[in-house]
């Protein structure tokens, strides 16, 4: 059955290349199983390497990401601290095509077709695939935050994908008047990276104390906690005291609209003149996952042992786009689910031997120079969804060489999950 | 004329100086007590042999690389053909700060801050150069060990298949290139120190949370499948 059913899509391949491009034509004829990867992140980038790097040859990877260099939205914060450049988020696909033989195609996908298993592009091509795995991260909620859309994402940006809209946001932090406000609209959950929010928090005080003292950062959150709160309200203190005012739910924090003509942001009625609004909207799967018709509400469901949908046995979701139970949405977590991802389609596609699922996630924050913080789990595959096993947290008044440690350590995690995705 | 004297009596400074650290400036006895610093990876004595870290017998005035057998990392491969000789101020450059005297070592320590505390190691590590017969008729100094395990768990050999499949847990932070930056090499140990070093974590011996929790669910086979896959990474 499996022979035939690769011999057929072999032949259904060659028919689309006539039309595809010269880019999706192999000598030997699509003889091999086929993975089409969309979205080059922390989830796709790493399902590519890992199943070209392990499959030697015996699998066609083909990834689609439109942006040729990819800034990790992971550190971005660090740059708005003025920790790092822009440059050094910046990474390219060049070692995954040419060490890695992955097709790598900067497009967008646009359309999938589940009944013929094909992927199509804005650019026009029409990719067949045997399985595919999508890892697109997040969009946002249309009407989310009542007065902004994407078209006001000037004026207020969301910077919440790392790159112009993080440029532009440090850009206007910096032009800040002398006593201005920073205003930030926090998401509701579930949200990607549950402590970003807070340690953009941090790094903004940061830049603030250093340039624009004076200055007042002023937080609208629609949730009653948040992640490492404790840390962050202990380091706000330490740090930053006086500076940052947080209005919760308690207090209309959750009834909020923004002006981005006027510059106000509006928390429960009153209005509020603003120097720069950070909305930061609730979210939802990227596009492509609703338009292959595997969400259900926001999110993609999967099954936890192998990132497979619910609704579709040839389609794995990875990392913010997926709904898989207790991991948090995070690049830590995205690679983690890939490597898992990885190793179920190698053996469902070549009978490789495929391994019990096993997950881990750690993310670390910085507050303040040389003051980093982290909390971590590690969970397993249940028939109902990726459970957590156990975790950890950092602790109010740990000393500051273990801050240090702490932070030095996320640097070399930076390094190292950046070389387990792009090689 | 006058330029020449100067120039001679910085020279005559200079070695002084030099003088002054080697033979003078360390307590060797102190020494010793912060070589345990080192003792997890490196052996020095009657008897060291390589371990995580290459052994440090003769080390004074040997070319960088030496150790016979050794694995080094390309960085270290990369000084040595550059020429590197442990002098004192080398090894003293090293031990301040490792990665900015070769870069990408897999040596991860960060380094002693205090000129008293390196000079106290050199001349520590000085009473096993220059002369073999100066080597202590005394087990190694060095005990690689800070934690004990049961033989039969040491005697578990790793499948190597298996234990690449686990490493992407450990590879989402530690780089299989052997880079150490933050987060430290864990490429090409003895098998016995990294299943060692892992049972340290498991029991909850060697405290770091992260490290903890991930050694925490792996088992005995898992942990040897892991040391035979790095063991041998390329």
């Amino acid at each position: 059955m499996k022979l035939n059913r690769r011999a057929f899509i072999g032949t259904a391949a060659a028919a689309a290349g006539t039309f595809a491009a010269p880019l999706l034509v192999r000598a030997d004829g699509h003889a091999k199983p086929r993975v089409v990867i969309v979205g080059g992140g922390a989830g796709g980038a790493t399902a590519a390497r890992y199943i070209a790097k392990d499959s030697n040859g015996e699998i066609d990877v083909t990834l689609i990401e439109p942006t040729r260099t990819y800034y990790t939205c992971f550190f971005s914060n660090l740059y708005l601290g003025g920790f790092r450049t822009m440059d050094s988020l910046g990474h390219s696909y060049g070692t995954l095509a040419a060490e890695y033989g992955i097709n790598v195609v900067h497009d967008w996908a646009t359309g999938v077709d589940r009944d013929a298993k094909t992927v199509t592009t804005a650019g026009g091509y029409t990719i067949p695939y045997d399985r595919l795995i999508l890892s697109p991260g997040i969009d946002f909620v249309d009407g989310a935050v009542a007065g902004w859309d994407v078209s006001s994402q000037n004026a207020m940006p969301h910077a919440y994908k790392a790159g112009s809209q993080t440029e532009l946001l440090r850009a206007q932090i910096e032009a800040m008047p002398q006593g201005g406000t920073y205003a930030m609209v926090a998401p509701p959950n579930p949200f990607r990276c549950p402590p970003g929010p807070y340690e953009r928090i941090s790094m903004v005080a940061h830049m603030l104390k250093e340039n624009n003292p004076t200055a007042k950062i002023l937080i609208a959150d629609p949730k009653e906690k948040f992640s490492k709160q404790g840390l962050f309200e202990d380091g706000w203190s330490t740090h930053y005291a006086g500076m940052i005012e947080r209005v919760g739910p308690d207090f209309g924090g959750d009834n909020v609209e923004v002006d981005p003509n006027a510059m106000t942001l509006s928390i429960d009625g009153e209005v509020t003149n603003v120097d720069v609004c950070n909305v930061i909207p609730a979210m939802k799967a990227g596009k492509i996952a609703e338009i292959a018709g595997i969400t259900e509400g926001n999110w993609a469901p999967v099954n936890a042992a192998d990132l497979s949908s619910k609704m579709d046995e040839n389609i794995h979701i990875l990392g913010d786009a997926c709904a898989q139970g207790d991991m948090p949405k995070s690049g830590f977590s995205a690679n983690s689910q890939a490597k898992v991802c990885a190793n179920a389609v190698r053996g469902a596609l070549t009978g490789s031997t495929v391994f019990p699922a096993r997950f881990a996630n750690t993310c670390w924050s910085l507050i303040d120079t040389n003051d980093g913080v982290k909390v971590g789990a590690s969970y397993e595959a249940t028939d109902e969804k990726i459970a957590k096993v156990d975790g950890f947290i950092s602790e109010v008044g740990e000393s500051a060489d273990v801050r240090q440690a702490t932070f030095e350590e996320s640097v070399g995690w930076y390094d190292g999950i950046t070389a387990d995705m792009f090689g | 004329m006058s330029s020449l004297r100067n120039t001679i009596s910085t020279v005559a400074i200079a070695a002084f100086a030099a003088v002054a650290h080697a033979d003078v400036g360390g307590d060797a006895e102190r020494g010793e007590n912060l070589f345990r610093q080192c003792s997890g990876c490196h052996q020095v004595g009657a008897g060291a042999e390589d371990r995580v870290g290459p052994h440090l017998n003769g080390i004074f005035d040997s070319p960088a690389g030496d150790s016979e057998g050794y694995r080094y990392s390309n960085g270290m491969e990369r000084a040595a053909a550059g020429g590197l000789i442990w002098t004192y101020e080398t090894l003293d450059a090293y031990i301040k700060d490792p990665r900015s005297l070769v870069s990408q070592t897999r040596m991860s320590f960060g380094g002693f801050d205090d000129q008293q505390d390196r000079d106290d190691v050199l001349a520590f590590l000085r009473r096993f150069s220059d002369n073999p017969q100066d080597i202590p008729e005394s087990a190694p100094t060095a005990v690689a060990v800070d934690h004990e395990i049961a033989p039969e768990i040491l005697a578990i050999v790793g499948d190597p298949a298996y234990g690449e499949y686990l490493s992407g847990e450990c590879t989402a932070c530690h780089q299989t290139s052997g880079a150490a930056n933050g987060i430290p090499s864990i490429t090409h140990w003895p098998s016995e120190d990294f299943v060692i070093a892992m049972h340290a974590y498991k029991d909850g011996v060697r405290q770091h949370p992260v490290m903890q929790m991930m050694a925490g669910r792996l088992s005995n086979e898992e942990i040897a499948a892991l040391a035979a896959y790095f063991k041998d990474i390329e």
